[in-house]
């Protein structure tokens, strides 16, 4: 499936910025499921410096600093990509999770190394018996780690109500715990979490949804967002995805960004301003499919 | 007990003949018999623990015979009167340690223990080498981890120990370090065990604080025992601090002698903020804060008043994860945004590197061996405590067996509270997460002597040794160290942070005479001649500011109130409040006798009158009162501390310490009080005397008389407009008070001859340009000021220029002769119409002047647009 998306970011300051650094990961990342086509990044006002590099975790990021003073900032990515369709997850036929959480526990082969950095805490996830007590009604004796993710992502979406105005960026796991609501970027976490509680390497995904308008209804351009998922790690299969906010297992209509540890190691747009006091921020994701 | 010469420090006595003296000297040395054995009659040796100063056969080790014997040659008296000379240099130093969390001001005097720490110069060769080789070793295991990961892929490092920990910087991952150099610095804590070997029981990699301390506990040690300091020919520890500038300076990524290094602080609120400005100051490097420094065209600048300066270096002492928002910890307000984008483009260099605080994790310490023969082929030469990292399987296995005996740690800087966990808690938490916790066996401390009341002690004590790395790929260690004292005999951990510990020097004595280094820089080098100073960041500019308007607004106080207090009299109140309402009416206006018109009943009670200015002199809890005042000049003093001379600190820290001593005593009187203010005022007089004589002309003493004369106007108008108001203006006593509180009663004599009138004294105090204490004369000092100000881009008239000119123009065309009638409202007067604007004039301008000169440019987050 090929997609055209454009995202565009906008910073209404209410006093001029003087000097401002940003870091954006917006460009898709290239996975074997997922080729970038193309992807272009404007930035308004031109910046003075911008640099392009791979991060810590293969995502593509782009730096950049302004230095004129200014009002306001707007960020527009343009991106072509084209999503292989995936087999369907043999979820049934899985390792059980219990002998994948003993691959990464002391020694752990260098083999695996590369999963093996998804098992710990980092800052915006910790690991809790609470947690590792909830994922254990999925992941049950011997139940295949798909399987027992597959159920996790199920009862997330269940038990867990989807509520924009329930949290921020910045609230912590703790209380969308407490509350049971949030957003997908809460119930990425959440998922998370609970995997490495059991020991188990699992990561956040950023990236972008396809939507479909209801039936007999046109596609209303500019109505997308982005979107994020979590990704555990399966031995001999490699990082299947699943999506707690939409109770799915991502095929064809999930674009990738990035992915890293949590939010924190992906946010789309990061900046830290001299001067500019109060600012809105508007965002617009179109997700447009070529046929 | 001591067999070592000791015929130093007798200088004093009288000479004597043969025969006297033979007898003399017999019974000297009994008489020092008996004295060694009382300075050493309290001195428990431990059984269970090494002793630094008595061998397990009773002899004191020879290492510390020469000292010892000169301790005993002047005495318990003589010794203790050094001790508290001790304290008096660490109190005149001001040399503090800020103590987290203490509600009663942060800062605490630093405890120094006269009697040094010895050291075997034999020893210290061995704990040399193997520092050293650690030092390496760490840095070597830096560069892997933060490169190709070859250690972890061939199994020599643990993955957890790498991944799992916070302190492991991703954003630092691959970016070059200059000469793969991340550790500039590195200290150790060192104890002794019983058997007298000498273990690491933690490395510091991440910010080694400490050897601030360690020179100043030299720089008081050997100047209360010049005598031992020199017989001893004790290693001086300065050529290390020379080493520490010459690696900075060859950092630089532009050539050497551009090379601007800055020394990164979080603040004056930090536990070792005094260490921070006491070796910026002895290095020669500037103090700043996060604020300080901006990222432009991918450099690291430096804000100052007269623009943008490029630092090349940067000596950090805010946790690596601070340093920058943007790509690091982005709640932090400490760092530097798009700092790591700098570094990456190798524009800055971080001393330590970021990311170095990595390997100071504990759990490293059980590699430690295995690393050290892989990477360097060699035997690791020091060992460390015993250490069980759990996340690995034996090693759990082996803690959760022995949790009794063992002292379990976070493995990485975490949230983890380990102390209060019980046994099977304990348990079961390292079991879920065993990555994140460490145990080591427990430590027996050595002890060595300390001075305690009257004689010497046995007290645990640990060691910290400080490393540089000299560029070329080794490190230099200096010579000397960080000791310090646990409380009780039975310390088993020792922070300064813990009430009751203290510090010593450390020595290694030398058999021959040992060089004898400075920071005298630029032997035989061409130097660059500077004249100017214009690189005051604009913080420092506003804290000068700050601190010459509180020096003045302390002495106005002091002025205003010992008047009142001379002429209030007891047995008259009533007679003599109205002469004495200008006065009271200033500083009920400025804020130390707030609302004290509106309390009548003050004024007929003598009792809580005096009461009531006791309390704006002493009272601590007083909003304005003197002795808040004292304490804002002496925070100030410290923001401002490697920029001023230790004797202005000194003359602030006294006015604050007389002012708060009367706080113990039940009684006072207003003679004693104005006792204090006179010595306040004198402590004043010298502070602004050492400012005007000892400052260079630049702009730090621009802002800080700014401030001054600022203030002064301030005072001086309120002032004469209380005069004004006031129904006995025309009253000669009320007069002389005005003269007096502006210290101008004695030109006025010489002038006039007669009783004071109205206009002659408005004339003096208002107008006269020659009066350094009139209104005039303060206005004429800004405008000159004003003028050597950098100046705005494109702007011809600053706002403050403007109302200083208006100012100017009112008080010139101003005439006191004015007031000669006295049928007039002289309030509603010219002249007293002048007086209320430039009143109202004043605080506009200094707004105006933080608007213009002290903008701290706050910075934000951009909302992130969340994801849904």
């Amino acid at each position: 499936m090929n997609y055209h998306i454009t995202h565009r970011t906008l910073y209404e300051y209410a006093a001029p910025v003087s000097v401002s650094h940003h870091v954006a990961r917006l460009e898709p990342r290239a996975t074997n499921a997922q080729s970038r086509e193309s992807f272009t990044l404007q930035i308004f006002p031109e910046p003075t410096l911008r640099r392009e590099r791979t991060d810590y975790f293969g995502n593509r990021l782009c730096f950049f600093a302004i230095q004129e003073i200014h009002a306001k900032l707007e960020i527009i990515t343009s991106s072509r990509v084209n999503v292989s369709p995936k087999n369907p997850a043999q979820n049934e036929s899985a390792a059980p999770w219990e002998s994948v959480a003993e691959m990464f526990r002391d020694p752990v082969s260098p083999e695996v190394v590369e999963p093996y950095q998804f098992v710990f805490d980092s800052p915006q996830i910790r690991a809790a018996r609470e947690l590792a007590d909830y994922a254990r009604e999925s992941f049950t004796e011997e139940m295949p780690l798909l399987a027992g993710a597959r159920d996790l992502t199920r009862r997330i979406f269940e038990d867990f109500k989807f509520d924009a105005q329930a949290t921020t960026v910045a609230t912590p796991l703790e209380e969308v715990w407490k509350k049971r609501r949030g957003v997908c970027q809460d119930f990425a976490h959440l998922g998370i979490a609970c995997l490495r509680s059991l020991g188990l390497p699992a990561c956040y995904v950023s990236g972008y949804l396809r939507t479909r308008p209801p039936a007999g209804q046109p596609r209303l351009v500019g109505a997308d967002a982005s979107h994020a998922w979590f990704r555990v790690f399966c031995p001999g299969t490699g990082w299947v995805d699943f999506d707690p906010t939409n109770n799915v297992q991502p095929a064809e209509e999930h674009i990738i960004v990035a992915y890293g540890r949590d939010y924190g190691d992906v946010s789309p747009v990061a900046g830290i301003l001299t001067g500019g006091g109060a600012h809105e921020v508007k965002v617009s994701v179109d997700v447009e499919p070529l046929e | 007990m001591s067999d070592a010469p000791n015929n130093k420090g007798r200088r004093n006595q009288t000479p004597m003949t043969q025969s006297q003296s033979q007898s003399a000297t017999g019974d000297a040395r009994f008489a020092h018999k008996a004295m060694a054995e009382k300075l050493l009659s309290g001195y428990q040796r431990s059984a269970d623990a090494f002793d630094e100063l008595i061998a397990k056969d009773g002899e004191i080790f020879p290492h510390y015979a020469k000292l010892l014997g000169e301790i005993e040659d002047f005495g318990a008296a003589e010794l203790a009167r050094r001790a508290d000379a001790c304290q008096r240099f660490v109190h005149e130093h001001g040399i503090t340690y800020n103590v987290y969390g203490d509600p009663r001001g942060m800062e605490r005097p630093w405890q120094l223990d006269p009697i040094p720490f010895v050291i075997a110069p034999e020893e210290w060769q061995q704990l040399e080498t193997g520092l050293i080789q650690r030092a390496t070793l760490l840095n070597k295991i830096l560069a892997d981890c933060y490169g190709n990961q070859d250690l972890i892929r061939s199994r020599w490092l643990s993955p957890a120990l790498v991944f799992g920990q916070p302190d492991f910087l991703r954003p630092c991952h691959g970016i070059k370090i200059p000469g793969d150099t991340f550790l500039h610095f590195y200290a150790a804590d060192l104890s002794r065990s019983p058997d007298g070997r000498w273990w690491v029981v933690s490395d510091r990699t991440q910010i080694p604080t400490g050897a601030g301390y360690a020179l100043a506990n030299r720089l008081v040690t050997s100047r209360i025992l010049p005598e031992a300091f020199r017989d001893n020919h004790v290693h001086r520890v300065a050529g290390f601090f020379l080493a520490v500038q010459n690696a900075l300076a060859q950092l630089a990524p532009r050539s050497a002698d551009k090379a601007r290094v800055v020394m990164l602080t979080p603040g004056p609120h930090n536990e070792t903020y005094f260490e921070q400005a006491y070796l910026a100051r002895y290095l020669g490097y500037m103090l700043v804060e996060g604020q300080d420094l901006t990222v432009r065209d991918n450099s690291v600048f430096l804000k100052t008043l007269s623009g943008l300066e490029r630092v090349d270096v940067i000596l950090r002492r805010v946790d690596d994860d601070f340093c920058d928002p943007l790509e690091l910890r982005n709640d932090s307000i400490l760092g530097v945004p798009g700092l790591v984008e700098v570094v990456r483009a190798g524009n800055v260099v971080m001393a330590n590197a970021l990311g170095s605080g990595l390997v100071q994790s504990p759990a490293f310490m059980s590699f430690l061996p295995g690393l050290c023969d892989h990477l360097l082929g060699e035997k690791l030469k020091l060992p460390s405590v015993a250490t069980w990292w759990c996340g690995q399987k034996s090693a759990r296995e082996h803690v959760l067996k022995n949790l009794d005996r063992l002292v379990v740690k976070p493995a990485f800087r975490t949230h983890l509270k380990i102390a209060e966990a019980e046994c099977d808690e304990l348990k079961q938490r390292i079991e879920f997460d065993p990555d994140l916790f460490v145990a080591q066996e427990r430590v027996e401390l050595s002890t060595a002597p300390s001075w305690q009341k009257d004689s010497l002690v046995a007290q645990p004590i640990s060691l910290r040794v400080f490393l540089v790395a000299d560029g070329r790929g080794g490190y230099s260690v200096m010579p000397g160290g960080l000791v310090r004292v646990a409380p009780d005999s039975d310390g088993k951990f020792i922070s300064m942070q813990r009430e009751g510990s203290s510090s010593k020097d450390t020595w290694i004595p030398s058999a021959t005479p040992v060089d004898e280094l400075t920071l005298l820089h630029g032997t035989g080098q061409s130097v660059e001649l500077r004249r100017t100073g214009n690189n005051l960041p604009s913080r420092l500019a506003d804290n000068f500011f700050w601190l010459g308007r509180y020096s003045e607004r302390a002495d106005a106080t002091s002025r205003l109130l010992r008047s009142a207090l001379l002429r209030f009299n007891p047995e008259r109140t009533g007679g003599a409040m109205p002469l004495l309402a200008p006065l009271l009416q200033t500083l009920e206006i400025q804020g130390q006798l707030p609302g004290i018109s509106t309390k009548p009943e003050l004024w007929a009670n003598a009792e809580a009158f005096e009461a009531e200015l006791l309390a704006a002199i002493f009272d601590p809890e007083r909003a304005g009162s003197l002795r808040q005042t004292a304490e804002h000049l002496q925070r100030l003093a410290m923001l401002v501390r490697d920029r001023t001379s230790n004797d202005m600190w000194r003359v602030l820290s006294q006015i604050d310490d007389r002012l708060a001593t009367p706080t113990s005593s039940l009684v006072m009187l207003a003679g004693d009080a104005v006792g204090i203010l006179n010595q306040t005022l004198l402590g004043l007089a010298a502070f602004h005397g050492l400012a005007r004589e000892n400052m260079t002309r630049a702009q730090a003493w621009r802002f800080l008389d700014m401030g001054l004369r600022l203030e002064r106007a301030l005072y001086l108008c309120t002032l004469l407009d209380a005069t004004l108001d006031s129904a006995d203006a025309e009253n000669p006593s009320l007069l002389e008070a005005v003269l007096e509180v502006v210290d101008s009663s004695i030109t006025f004599r010489s002038r006039y001859n007669l009783l004071p009138t109205v206009p002659a004294v408005f004339d003096l105090v208002l107008l006269d340009d020659k009066n350094p204490r009139s209104v005039l004369f303060q206005i004429k000092q800004l405008v000159k000021h004003f003028d050597k100000l950098p100046k705005e881009r494109g702007d011809t008239a600053s706002p403050g220029k403007m109302i200083l000119d208006n100012c100017l123009t009112r008080l010139e065309r101003a005439d006191a002769r004015e007031l000669a009638s006295s049928s007039a409202n002289w309030r509603e007067s010219a002249l007293g119409a002048t007086i209320r604007e430039t009143l109202r004039a004043l605080p506009q301008l200094s707004d105006a002047i933080a608007a213009s000169y002290f903008a701290h440019s706050a910075i934000s987050r951009t909302g992130r647009g969340g994801a849904v």
